[in-house]
């Protein structure tokens, strides 16, 4: 019920005083309230949309960014456990993924950009 | 699509997989309470990859499921009304009241609308001034902004044959209520992203901080709830205990302002039945004072109907987590999608729904019944 998916607002008007759009969800397009999102928004954004009502604005350089830490910790992992194979533990594996998790995790990140 | 796929790449999962497993020195035991989350779990076969390092208990997260039977049979009551068009969003028509379920009205002559949202609803109480509209407004936190916009606008509208039946609940308190049960295993959870999206997670610090456990504010795709379980798992193993947020390109801590402002105006806390668990102190939301002319409950004469839950049905335990929906003796015989004993076999957010969709778990039931 709580679900919400990413539309590109590709209109912006106003029905009797409150402001409405359009919405494209992959080429399907709706009409969404767009009151709670009113102060920030504009034609290009990308919604979060529930129930016809956008409830956030996607933060596309948060988005990118956990990406990004993610795509990078998942090479970081493959060059670090390819250099253990042969020598590497089980301890040394989980010690990787530790030091990688610590550094440039995209728990972190995200937990600190997000605060 | 653009914010979907790339939280669906199968090269991340299977690495957050590994990492996940490698730092887990024991059996974590996380609760996920949201039946979107539920739903990716399940589908995804996550708990199945993650073996022994996390055990995934669902929790109460699909407000379908924890709308009391006695507000079901209220929602019946008024769609068998002539002058009454009952409107709801498409989940709630399948699920079962005392007698029947709202398909069932609507086979018998009664107007059931299905509508995508809040406003369709009060739209058609405008095109339909000699009738009365009734809208179900069940849901957690994300649905509320929507619910109270509709009520909002039909007072400054003055659509005075509109109103709403509902039955909101909140998260934090079902959190706490499992939290404080003396059974409870859960370590750590993953907190819901669009509840969170609304209402920020600044009232899950002090329940982080009173009962020791991490709470991550998670997102819906496989790759966003892989993340959650790793950043939880990692607090677990290293001893914290705080609240952190996965789901950053949507979720702010201090969530939608003006949407909480809205939800604020319209409505006020109040106590709150849950299906299959009981009444929750402060869990839920009702129509403020001021809004008394749009709250169905009070428009029309419903205080009489009162019901029992069906004693077959272990909804309650699959919603506490004290229960996967295979170990009730009922599920796939006595209870299907076609003819459901409890509503999560009925939502496609509900747990048992989610286990009987994805076809490995149907014979189990039987299984575990015989």
């Amino acid at each position: 019920m709580c679900l919400g998916i990413p539309g590109k607002i590709v209109e912006m008007y106003g029905t009797e005083g409150l402001p409405m759009g359009v919405v494209d969800f992959g080429g399907v397009r709706r009409e969404v309230c767009l009151a709670y999102v009113a102060d920030e928004v504009e034609v290009g954004n990308y919604a979060i949309v529930h129930v016809g009502f956008a409830i956030s604005l996607v933060d596309e350089d948060e988005a990118l960014r956990t990406y990004e830490a993610l795509k990078e910790l998942d090479q970081l992992d493959e060059l670090e456990w390819m250099s253990e194979i042969g020598s590497g533990s089980p301890t040394a594996r989980r010690d990787a993924a530790r030091g990688a998790g610590e550094g440039e995790a995209p728990g972190t990140a995200v937990g600190e950009s997000g605060a | 699509m653009k914010f979907l796929s790339e939280y669906r790449d199968p090269e991340l999962a299977r690495s957050l997989v590994d990492r996940i497993r490698a730092r887990s020195s024991r059996r974590w035991r996380l609760m996920e309470v949201c039946g979107g989350q539920t739903h990716t779990i399940v589908k995804q076969g996550i708990p199945e990859v993650l073996g022994e390092s996390v055990e995934l208990i669902h929790g109460p997260g699909c407000p379908v499921c924890v709308t009391p039977l006695e507000q079901i049979d209220r929602a019946l009551n008024l769609a068998g009304r002539p002058e009454v068009i009952f409107t709801s969003f498409g989940d709630m028509l399948r699920v079962p009241g005392s007698d029947c379920d709202l398909f069932q009205i609507r086979a018998r002559g009664g107007e059931v609308k299905v509508v995508y949202s809040p406003l369709d609803a009060l739209e058609l109480a405008r095109k339909n001034p000699q009738c009365e509209v009734v809208f179900f407004a069940v849901g957690f936190e994300t649905t509320a902004p929507a619910n109270a916009m509709a009520v909002w606008r039909a007072r400054e509208l003055g659509i005075e044959n509109f109103s709403v039946l509902v039955s909101h609940v909140t998260v934090p308190p079902a959190i706490t209520a499992i939290l404080e049960s003396d059974d409870n295993r859960v370590q750590g959870f993953l907190a819901a992203g669009h509840v969170c999206t609304v209402m920020g997670w600044e009232e899950y610090e002090p329940l982080a901080d009173r009962y020791r456990v991490p709470i991550v504010v998670t997102g819906f795709e496989p790759v966003d709830i892989l993340e959650g379980i790793w950043m939880a798992v990692q607090q677990l193993e290293e001893g914290r205990h705080e609240v952190e947020n996965q789901y950053a390109r949507s979720v702010r801590r201090d969530g939608n302002l003006p949407a909480r402002e809205i939800i604020g105006r319209v409505f006020e806390l109040v106590d709150r039945q849950w299906r299959g668990i009981g009444e929750i102190p402060m869990s839920g939301l009702g129509l403020r004072e001021e809004f008394a002319a749009w709250d169905a409950e009070r428009k029309f004469d419903l205080a009489g109907i009162r019901a029992s839950e069906p004693a077959e049905c272990r909804a309650g335990d699959v919603l506490r987590g004290r229960i996967k929906p295979i170990e009730c003796a009922a599920f796939g015989t006595a209870c299907t999608p076609e003819s459901p004993l409890g509503a999560p076999m009925v939502s496609s957010e509900g747990a048992c729904a989610a286990y009987w969709a994805f076809a490995r778990y149907r014979g189990a039931g039987t299984e575990a019944a015989s």
